[in-house]
């Protein structure tokens, strides 16, 4: 079977380097083909990446807090560069203490992501949902 | 008789053909001379003209030399231009590519070509086409595409596709259907943010010297030598890696910088990792190669004098030639004045250049002259260095800053080698070459700081980039002899 390939790192200005080790470590053991591009990584090059790749999804973490301004406009950006149908999750810390969830998830579903996570999620889950959204599920 | 221990290196140049007779066994050179090429007519006439003197002057019969190679940037170089999908990564990791090889890239496009860029690369004439685009396993639709556009085009020149290896068979296909000369090599971004020029570059040598240098009409050369085998930028890149790492038994210097500045372009090339050499600062961007070669094409002492101007602007060129005074080249006659900047208005300024771009072959000889080249070189220099190396970018988060590296750090660089006309026989040569030093006022630029500088005296560079091919570890020597601290 062709691996599916994901695009990962952490957006911003954002230098929280541990969760996304152990994200590529846990989505490369999944059988997943995992392009990290490690820390401060900017919306374009998220988007250069994915285009080379022929990726399906790119990953974004945010720890530090400035997720929301960090990642207005990533949809957008993606349509403008042609990938109508990648799938955008997002994860980490998302916003700066501690508020609603549903109101978080909601604002960054707006904002175009198809999966959104609170923080402490595990890696398994977000694995789950990747074999799903991406009809990788045994007998699908 | 022939001497197995002599070796005739010939470079065809743009305008001179240059020889350098070498003894193997002393690692000594032991004639050089020089004569116009003559590509239009036939090239052995040059290179009679400049084996006739290498054996006036120099006792040297070049017809008994036992080894005899060439490069050659003749009849226009090797003219490349470089396809991609990314502008950011594998169109300019093709480019890279390109450079490496030793090429002039004319042009370097992005995502599907458009007709009107088909167009232009027609209009362009490239003696090879580089088609890249997608990671292995990536993108496979544009390069594909690219290769539909390149077959229906009328560019009947050899393609180096050199793009996602699982788009590689359908895109050889294509062009083969469509006639077109096709070599598939491995991809120069096999990974994202994995550089890997080498093979491109082999397969860019490997067409030069298959199909470019009869092209060029250099063919009758080759009854004479045993071969043209790369364009001259290569060999200098060749000598710059070999002069940095040594040979088994005879260490380099180190990593270094070469800056060869010319009439039309000024090349700079890096042999050094480049890596961080600061606490907390993170790379970013395309991995850099070991060896890397930059061109400015609108950098020159000549025929790119005027751009030059443009590019740096009259008030960078005044202080640089107001300077080159100062430092004791101040003519007596017609400069006086301008020890500084004053009298070095623009008028002045753009009739300088106006009048080397004119005059393409002058050669310096009143103090002035020397004095505006100098200033001319250091300005040159200074520019072309500072778009080689890389920059720090700082990211100012409410916590406190981040720095981003993009490019070479080369703040820590031990050895800066100049080459070029200006430098070899200029006046202060030393001047021209601090161009390339840090500077407090832009301290984003990761030039180095406290370089040593040589001197290419013998202007033998390339020569023993060619040398490198055959006899590597006396190429080594032969370079330490000639290089000259200044
Ligand atoms: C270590 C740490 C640092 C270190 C980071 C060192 C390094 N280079 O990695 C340093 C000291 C540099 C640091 C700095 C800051 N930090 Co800090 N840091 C932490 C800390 C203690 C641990 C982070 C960590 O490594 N966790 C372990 C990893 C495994 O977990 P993780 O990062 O959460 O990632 C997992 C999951 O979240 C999830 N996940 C993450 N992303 C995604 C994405 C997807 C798609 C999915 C599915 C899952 C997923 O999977 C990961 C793996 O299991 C946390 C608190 C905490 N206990 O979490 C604060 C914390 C993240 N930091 C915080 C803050 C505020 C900062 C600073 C702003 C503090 C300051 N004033 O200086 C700066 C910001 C600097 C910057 N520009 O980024 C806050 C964020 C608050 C918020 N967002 O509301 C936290 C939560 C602490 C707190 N409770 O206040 N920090």
């Amino acid at each position: 079977m062709e691996q599916k390939t994901i695009v990962l790192g952490v957006i911003g200005a954002d230098v929280h380097a541990v969760g996304n080790k152990i994200l590529e470590q846990a989505f490369r053991e999944a059988g997943f083909k995992v392009v990290n591009l490690g820390v401060l990584v900017s919306q374009e090059e998220f988007i250069s990446a994915a285009i080379e790749t022929a990726a399906e999804v790119i990953a974004v973490s945010s720890l530090y807090g400035h997720g929301e301004i960090d990642c207005r406009g990533l949809r957008d950006k993606c349509r403008e560069s042609g990938l109508n149908n990648i799938l955008l999750y997002v994860g980490g810390y998302l916003v700066v203490g501690k508020q609603d969830w549903k109101e978080t998830e909601k604002k960054f579903k707006d904002m175009g992501f198809d999966r959104v996570y609170p923080p402490g999620t595990l890696p398994q889950e977000a694995i789950t949902d990747l074999r799903r959204d991406l009809g990788l599920e045994a007998g699908a | 008789m022939t001497e197995k221990e002599q070796a005739l290196l010939i470079d065809f140049g743009s305008t001179y053909t240059k020889l350098t007779a070498v003894d193997l066994g002393r690692a000594e050179v032991i004639g050089t001379a020089k004569a116009p090429t003559t590509v239009q007519e036939d090239i052995m006439i040059g290179l009679e003209n400049a084996m006739r003197r290498l054996k006036e002057d120099y006792g040297v019969d070049p017809g008994r030399c036992g080894r005899r190679i060439a490069c050659s940037s003749a009849a226009g170089g090797l003219k490349m231009v470089a396809v991609g999908l990314v502008p950011d990564l594998t169109a300019e990791a093709a480019k890279r590519a390109a450079l490496g090889a030793g090429a002039r890239v004319l042009s370097v496009l992005s995502y599907e070509l458009t007709r009107e860029e088909i167009e232009r690369m027609e209009a362009l004439k490239p003696d090879i086409v580089l088609l890249a685009g997608g990671t292995d396993g990536g993108n496979r639709d544009v390069i594909l595409a690219n290769a539909g556009r390149l077959a229906q085009s009328s560019l009947n020149v050899p393609m180096v596709v050199a793009g996602n290896k699982n788009a590689a068979d359908a895109v050889k296909d294509v062009l083969i259907e469509a006639g077109k000369d096709v070599r598939i090599t491995g991809n120069v971004m096999p990974e994202l943010g994995k550089l890997n020029v080498e093979p491109a570059r082999v397969t860019i040598r490997s067409v030069f010297m298959e199909r470019i240098v009869a092209a060029k009409g250099l063919k009758r050369a080759e009854n004479f030598v045993e071969g043209v085998v790369m364009p001259t930028p290569a060999a200098v890149l060749a000598a710059a890696e070999l002069i940095a790492k040594g040979v088994p038994g005879e260490p380099g210097l180190g990593e270094l910088m070469i800056i060869d500045i010319g009439g039309a372009t000024t090349d700079v090339h890096s042999v050094a990792t480049g890596d961080p050499t600061k606490p907390g600062v993170t790379p970013k961007g395309l991995p850099e190669p070991y060896a890397k070669r930059t061109v400015e094409g609108d950098l020159g002492m000549r025929y790119s004098a005027l751009s030059l101007v443009e590019a740096a602007g009259v008030e960078r060129v005044a202080k640089g030639i107001g300077q080159a005074g100062q430092a004791g080249l101040g003519g007596r006659k017609g400069l006086e004045d301008l020890e500084g900047r004053e009298g070095l208005d623009e008028e002045r300024i753009r009739s300088i250049a106006q009048d080397l771009n004119r005059h393409t072959d002058k050669v310096p000889v009143t103090e002035e002259e020397y004095q505006i080249d100098t200033g001319l070189g250091y300005v040159a220099t200074e520019m072309a260095v500072e778009r080689h190396v890389g920059y720090l970018e700082t990211v100012y988060t409410p916590f406190g800053a981040s720095y981003l590296q993009y490019g070479k750090d080369l703040t820590k660089l031990e050895c800066v080698i100049g080459t070029g006309g200006v430098v070899i026989y200029g006046r202060n040569p030393r001047l021209v070459l601090q161009g390339a030093l840090f500077d407090q006022a832009k301290p984003d630029l990761l030039k180095p700081i406290t370089p040593k500088f040589f001197l290419d005296a013998k202007y033998i560079l390339s020569a023993v980039g060619l040398l490198a091919e055959i006899a590597p570890a006396t190429a080594l020597r032969v370079m330490k002899r000639y290089l000259a601290e200044i």
